[in-house]
């Protein structure tokens, strides 16, 4: 199994830093925030004022509830102490609403379910091995670890400013990894069986716990020579992960099972309306995909190859819309997405099958699924990146190769993230925080793997030097030029073209590591 | 992790700190038609760009003196004068003659808190990060403690950044000027102060000290030889400095003097507001205010400030060591901030700047100050991290042995030994309810409402609480540098 190193000393260290990073979100209080702040506000009103038979129905706000039943649940909870900060917010027809104390309670909400993931970063770094010196406790992996996961970049301001409860989210998800990686798979089902019902994005991960838990957990043991062995196959194990997971399941949709519901709930989980591309393209294969096809649209045309009548309206000046109709290349429908999605993990899977590596194995395939499913799948969000940067984090702080592939996927994601922030008093904020978490997860990792080289070669250093000028220019040369007006998602479309590129090599780069095995600083057994 | 990592680092968390409260309000913020502070710099760049320079101190038809005329030395009307160029560039109407006053919007919000930042990084972050990595005493781990600690003191982030003005810049300055000093640089020193001192009139609180200082430096080389060498060198550097700063103001007499009355206001009286000063906390018993004339009330204040600035301002001319130097600088300042005429509650800034060990009631007494401009939430947090992370980095509640202190050679002297061992339950004591009196009063001022008979109880209370620490804190310095050993002189704080 598994070892925690035992850690000398008190947990004064990680009291300071989750004390400085809550004292930097209750600075962040008076930020901007996004139209998601109205998302939340309604669906406190609506899971305050509305009867159960409502949730999901309702629709006085465009902003409809599309989270499971459970994420329905954590609002109704919420409303109720919302009611003694400012009762007028409950009110369905309060569009936009948000007074002083409206935004303080939100706000308040966000640091204080945070304590979710701060938990669960306490999990993680006990279940990684300690340093060399253990004595130097700044150095130990898992001090390293903890401001990784804790002062992550993205996570700040996406919760924090841009407004979202990915910490309380994610600290679920970090917790059932820790759970696993401590053997209790038990409680790593079940809590990922609540994360499902929380934020069904998730399910790109669920392959990877499935072939691990069938694989790990339900065979066993292996022959000697590491095959399967099917008579070891614990039905009883089988059966007490399917009765958790029904059972979670059923205490989420019963209620709307009993009410008949159920094909509404899952037409707002899954709404496939929508364009394969987010209004800003998330940095995914898509990405390149709709680019290339915008550029021989533009050479078509200039040697005389297209007919410009024959194009697509607006596709020339249109920007990034979200439907986005392919002139050159051919178009893409969401089962097409899902298959690409589902070629691109199933490597990974099958590698975790055969060859099972434990936890480790488990949270690389976790990570290979998020970023499978971040560059091939539909309609796909640009913060999911985040989905992939957390876990690896983890791996980071044990592995030298992994460490490489998370500086250059942190910064080129992190870098993608910036968009979402355009307000003038966020910008400098913004850049002070990437520069610190940039700089501290380079000096860091280079430090803890110290006696071997450098962890990024020159090639992917100088492509992330180009993100500093590719930064510059789309923030800050831009704008002063006549382009900015007639067309004014250049700046989107460079940032995620540049940075795809980045998060596709990382991609790569990991099914490398997971297909030749990682390198460990120390030597561990495999489980 | 590498020295200057760590210390970007810091630096990057301390700028953090600056613009998120810079997200917050601003001093007078909607409030017509006075405004505050912030409108005050932006009447300072109408000013300075429009009329020329022999009407900036002038009551004229187009520079009304009552709306916010300019009351600080030369170099901060210059230094507007730069800034209003750049607004120029930007948008006109920021500064345009008499149509902009009270003019407010996001846009010009985020280039006046610019403005503020980027004299920051220019001048105060660089004086600190080499204060703290060249100058201090300690492991490389007390020196980035040190360096974060002073990056994140409240009291300047929540008044330059909050409330809006430019402390850093003069601060910096006089930063730049101890550390000329203390490398042995004393030409680039003085000249760094002369720059403070024509910034803000409010550095002569730690001007006396430089003086002695580099006087007493000066006779222990020999007045005949070196030392008058090096005297004549350092009077010919201020005097230039001075020359070149106030040099469109020298021309004619009445420029000089109209500025010099701008600087020092004679005739509003011993104090304005509230403040921790002895005069104010005086005043609750005794109206000194009314009872004497503006006169006697000068002379009254002048004559009690040099008299508790003479026996460290000797100490200091008989023993000029920067160790010295850095005692003294504190004493003057206490000094002048308890007995001086017509002090504010922002020349508070000017005690604690120089050395760490700042007590809590430096941001209590601000307080007032922070509420009028909605900082309360700012100043909880910020005072909150401060408090907490300087606890944690330097467990300063252990530091409190009498050796640690300082306070041995007085103890010798006195012959009071036998307070030994009870002394640290004492200082832990002291801090812990200090703490807790300005955890207090924080949460009264904020939450309740004074009786009606009192309007002005919380603040005067808060004040008059201030005061006494600080009389407390004169009479703790005062006696560690009258009573310093030759011996342990190797020894510094921090």
């Amino acid at each position: 199994g598994v070892m925690a190193a035992p850690r000398d000393g008190t947990l004064s260290w990680f009291l300071a830093l989750t004390l400085g990073v809550s004292l930097i979100k209750f600075l962040l209080i008076k930020a901007y925030h996004s139209t998601d702040f109205e998302v939340h506000r309604n669906w406190l009103a609506i899971t305050h004022s509305l009867p159960v038979s409502k949730w999901y129905f309702e629709e006085t706000s465009e902003w409809t509830l599309d989270y499971p039943p459970f994420f329905a649940w954590f609002e109704y909870g919420l409303s109720h102490i919302a009611k003694y900060f400012d009762e007028e917010m409950l009110v369905v027809q309060n569009l936009t609403y948000a007074s002083p104390a409206t935004i303080l309670f939100q706000r308040l909400s966000v640091i204080f379910t945070d304590l979710v993931f701060v938990y669960a970063v306490k999990e993680c770094c006990k279940c990684v091995q300690g340093g060399k010196r253990p004595r130097d406790i700044l150095g130990s992996p898992s001090f390293v670890l903890a401001v990784l996961l804790l002062w992550n970049f993205g996570l700040l301001i996406v919760d924090h400013i841009h407004f979202q409860y990915n910490g309380f989210l994610f600290g679920v998800f970090l917790l059932s990894v820790a759970r696993h990686f401590q053997g209790r798979h038990l409680e790593g089902a079940f809590l990922f069986a609540v994360l499902l019902n929380l934020k069904h994005i998730y399910l790109y991960i669920a392959p990877a716990y499935g072939i691990y838990l069938l694989r790990s957990f339900c065979l066993i043991q292996d022959n000697s020579d590491g095959s399967l062995k099917w008579r070891n196959f614990s039905f009883i194990r089988l059966a007490a992960l399917g009765i958790i997971v029904c059972s979670v399941f059923a205490l989420s949709f019963g209620p709307f099972l009993a009410l008949d519901q159920l094909p509404q709930v899952l037409s707002r989980l899954f709404p496939f309306k929508r364009g394969l591309c987010h209004a800003y393209w998330a940095p995914n294969f898509w990405a390149l995909y709709n680019a290339a096809d915008k550029a021989l649209s533009v050479l078509g045309i200039k040697l005389k190859l297209l007919d410009v009548a024959k194009l697509p309206k607006a596709s020339m000046t249109g920007g990034l819309v979200q439907e986005f109709q392919h002139s050159v290349l051919p178009s893409v429908s969401p089962l097409i997405t899902l298959i690409c999605t589902l070629i691109s993990v199933s490597p990974a899977l099958f590698s975790i099958w055969h060859r099972p590596c434990g936890a480790r194995g488990f949270l690389r395939c976790c990570v290979i699924c998020a970023l499978g499913s971040f560059l091939f799948g539909w309609h796909v969000h640009e913060k999911a990146i985040l989905m992939a940067i957390l876990p690896l984090s983890i791996l980071a702080v044990e592995s030298k190769d992994d460490a490489g592939v998370f500086l250059i996927l942190a910064t080129t994601g992190h870098l993608s993230l910036f968009p979402l922030l355009f307000t003038t008093p966020e910008f400098p904020i913004k850049i002070l925080l990437m520069l610190l978490f940039t700089l501290y997860s380079f000096t860091s990792l280079k430090r803890l793997f110290r006696p071997e080289c450098c962890l990024i070669n020159t090639v992917e250093s100088v492509y992330l030097s180009g993100l500093i000028p590719l930064e510059i220019f789309c923030e800050l040369i831009y704008p002063l030029t006549s382009w900015q007006q007639t067309f004014p998602f250049i700046p989107l479309l460079l940032t995620s073209v540049y940075c795809a590129f980045g998060i596709i090599y990382s991609f790569f780069r990991l099914y490398g590591i997971l297909l030749r095995g990682p390198r460990y600083t120390t030597k561990r057994k495999s489980h | 992790m590498e020295t200057w990592a760590v210390a970007s680092i810091c630096v990057l968390l301390g700028l953090t700190a600056r613009w998120t409260v810079s997200l917050n309000s601003y001093s007078g913020a909607s409030k017509a038609p006075m405004f505050g502070d912030y409108e005050a710099q932006r009447h300072w760049q109408e000013v300075t760009f429009n009329l020329p320079v022999r009407q900036w101190y002038f009551n004229t038809t187009d520079n009304d003196l009552k709306y916010w005329g300019l009351d600080y030395p030369p170099l901060t009307a210059f230094h507007s004068l730069l800034c209003a160029h750049i607004a120029n560039l930007i948008n006109p109407d920021w500064i345009e003659l008499h149509k902009s006053r009270g003019y407010e919007s996001p846009a010009h919000k985020f280039f006046m808190r610019a403005t503020v930042i980027f004299a920051d990084v220019l001048i105060y972050i660089p004086a600190v990060v080499v204060y703290c990595l060249y100058l201090a005493q300690g492991s490389s781990k007390t020196k980035s403690s040190a360096l974060l600690c002073i990056l994140l003191y409240p009291g300047l982030i929540l008044i330059d950044n909050g409330h809006f003005q430019y402390n850093s810049v003069s601060l910096g300055l006089a930063l730049w000027g101890v550390l000329g000093l203390g490398c042995g640089h004393d030409l680039l020193g003085s000249l760094a102060f002369t720059l403070a001192l024509s910034y803000k009139q409010m550095e002569l609180y730690h001007a006396l000290p430089f003086f002695w200082y580099l006087l007493g430096k000066c006779g222990k080389l020999g007045l005949t030889g070196k030392g008058l060498i090096l005297l004549v060198k350092i009077s010919l550097t201020v005097l230039v400095s001075f020359a070149l700063c106030w040099l469109p103001f020298l021309f004619d007499p009445q420029q000089t003097l109209q500025v010099i009355h701008r600087l020092f206001p004679m005739a509003r009286g011993l104090f304005e507001d509230k403040v921790a000063n002895v005069w104010c906390s005086l005043n609750i018993l005794v109206k000194i205010k009314t009872l004497l004339s503006v006169d006697t009330q000068i002379y009254l204040s002048f004559g009690t400030t040099l008299l508790a600035v003479l026996p460290s301002s000797i100490k200091l001319l008989m023993k000029p060591t920067f160790w010295q130097f850095r005692l003294a600088l504190m004493n003057s300042s206490l000094a002048f901030f308890l007995f001086s005429f017509q002090v504010h509650e922002k020349s508070i800034l000017l005690l604690m700047s120089v050395i760490l060990s700042a007590p809590p009631f430096v941001l209590l007494s601000m307080l007032p100050l922070l509420l009028k401009d909605n900082l309360f939430q700012p100043y909880i947090i910020t005072s909150l991290g401060f408090i907490v992370f300087s606890l944690y980095l330097f467990s300063a509640v252990d530091r409190s042995s009498v050796d640690d202190l300082r306070l041995g050679p007085c103890c010798r002297l006195t012959g009071t030994n036998f307070l030994w061992f009870s002394f640290s339950t004492v200082v832990k004591l002291q801090f812990a309810l200090s703490v807790l009196t300005m955890a207090g009063l924080s949460f009264m001022s904020a939450a309740l409402e004074p009786p009606a008979k009192l309007p002005d109880l919380f603040p005067v209370l808060v004040s008059a609480c201030a005061c006494v620490h600080f009389l407390g804190f004169l009479l703790y310095f005062n006696l560690v540098q009258l009573t310093e050993s030759p011996r342990s002189d190797k020894k510094k704080i921090n």
